[in-house]
């Protein structure tokens, strides 16, 4: 070392004319649950089942949703529609049984991307944390969007 | 026999000033946790403690908390009485310097009175500081060894030998300014650094002995385990140093005691170098307000002294990395023990042939 650098001063100056320049700089600091940083456009969070305009479930549970998860996250059972169901079901055929393991889903998107009916879109929640493993299988019930005229005539 | 009269009056305003001393060192111990928090975040483009109370200034109470409910561990291959003794005892001898710490000028009362607000005025008053701060490594010595844990005895040396290295530096910088003051007692050499401007030169030491200050300094953050010369609980080697074994309110008063020595040597500091309580255009001050106000006054002016050390110490912490231990061995002894001696001499020629005494 030469002496200027042996008796330390300079150096320990220059460090401090570091430090003290950050206290004038802007905090990165986003303060959580009052500030939330927007997410990115194509930030993929929790799934949802779309309704069409009047309410009906767009599914049809056609199973290509299933078959392109790369997890074995998404099982389903079929059923037919009956005659007076018209105004629950789109299609003739819906899901009568819908389930995702939120613990086995990547979050990938290619459930959105398989789906012909856009039935299913992954939202910008994020998946809350939870106890117990069974409150991570996400039935049709928690994943259906809120029925657009019953919400209207609720508020 | 007179020898025995106790001045009941006398035993009465000691024990309250130490009373008030001793909770003004634990109060601003404690808030210095909060502002080197607070200080660690602004220099890391942070915003630190904030949610406990505003600007988090309920943290310290919400921190001391968790540490009395903390469960308390004694690990099984310790000394047992040994490894409780050492807390209890580095936090008592970090509150003992405090005695001889001249807090502010003495009040003459109308009664005729005279309060002094330091605990005792002995004319050793160095000496015993010095004294207390050695007694100071025991605690870390004693807790470190009675842990039974390598990591903690390590750290216990090197903070033993650390502390021998540097009191050795730091003695020889005072002999300097003693050289000066002509007194070892606190309150004689704060009571010389009277206002700011004698006439000649500015009265505080730290003008007439720069160079004893810095070494003093650089010392005393040695003295104080403290960045840049925190060997004893260097992280990346020893794990937590000499308090790794200790949990709950025992491990809280070691840390706690780091912040009340850190008040403490600031208020050394301030007293030796940078003019106690004194500041400029106080004869001004004290012609035109009743003695109790300029007391108040002179202490507030000295606790801002000591506020500004305080931060200092801070701002050193959170820039500079940590010394390696030969760094640190060769900056005492063959860096601050010479440069000291050469002060030493220095403040000795001067003394001789400009003021020839």
């Amino acid at each position: 070392m030469t002496f200027g650098e042996k008796i330390y001063i300079p150096a320990i100056m220059k460090g401090l004319s570091i430090t003290l320049g950050h206290i004038f700089k802007k905090k990165a600091t986003v303060s959580y649950p009052e500030q939330k940083r927007p997410f990115s456009p194509v930030f993929r969070g929790l799934h949802v089942l779309n309704r069409d305009e009047e309410g009906r479930e767009r599914c049809t549970a056609c199973g290509l949703c299933a078959l392109a998860c790369p997890a074995e996250a998404i099982t389903m059972e079929a059923a037919e529609r009956k005659p007076g169901e018209e105004n629950l079901y789109r299609e003739e055929k819906y899901a009568a049984k819908y389930e995702i393991n939120m613990l086995r889903c990547i979050f990938c998107g290619f459930c959105e991307e398989a789906c012909p009916k856009d039935a299913i879109y992954l939202s910008e929640t994020v998946m809350p944390a939870n106890y117990t493993r069974k409150y991570f299988i996400y039935k049709k019930e928690d994943l259906l969007i809120p029925h657009p005229k019953k919400q209207e005539s609720a508020q | 026999m007179l020898l025995l009269q106790i001045d009941w009056s006398f035993l009465l305003e000691k024990s309250v000033l130490i009373l008030v001393i001793v909770l003004v060192s634990f109060g601003v111990a404690a808030y210095a946790t909060w502002g080197e928090r607070k200080v660690a975040a602004i220099m890391q483009d942070r915003l630190g403690p904030n949610r406990a109370g505003f600007m988090g200034l309920l943290q310290p109470l919400a921190d001391g908390g968790k540490l009395f409910f903390k469960e308390e561990i004694i690990p099984e291959g310790s000394t047992r009485t040994i490894f409780i003794l050492g807390p209890f005892l580095f936090m008592v001898t970090a509150l003992m310097t405090s005695a001889v710490i001249p807090w502010g000028p003495d009040i003459h009362t109308a009664a005729g009175n005279v309060i002094s607000l330091q605990v005792a005025d002995i004319n050793i008053g160095i000496l015993f500081v010095f004294g207390v701060v050695s007694v100071g490594v025991y605690g870390i010595m004693l807790g470190g060894w009675a842990s039974n844990n390598k990591f903690s005895l390590l750290s216990s040396i090197r903070s033993a030998s650390q502390s021998i290295s540097y009191e050795l530096a730091m003695g020889l910088s005072l002999i300097a300014l003693l050289m000066m003051s002509g007194s070892l007692s606190m309150r004689e050499i704060a009571q010389q650094q009277h206002g700011f401007w004698d006439g000649h030169w500015l009265t505080w030491n730290v003008f007439k002995q720069p160079l004893g200050f810095f070494i003093f300094m650089v010392c005393a953050f040695a003295e104080l385990n403290r960045a840049p010369f925190d060997l004893p609980e260097c992280e990346s080697e020893l794990n937590m140093g000499y308090h790794q074994e200790y949990s709950s309110m025992k491990l809280g008063l070691y840390l706690f005691a780091e912040y009340i020595n850190m008040f403490i040597s600031s208020a050394v500091m301030v007293t030796l170098f940078w003019g106690s309580y004194n500041f400029p255009g106080m004869d001004w001050v004290a012609a035109h307000t009743n003695a109790i106000v300029f007391a108040l006054i002179c202490v507030i002016v000295l606790m801002a002294k000591i506020t500004a050390f305080i931060l200092f110490f801070m701002f050193i912490r959170w820039t500079l990395p940590r010394f390696r231990y030969d760094q640190l061995m060769n900056l005492g002894w063959k860096g601050l023990i010479p440069l000291a001696l050469f002060n030493m001499v220095i403040t000795g020629a001067a003394i001789l042939w400009l003021f020839n005494k």
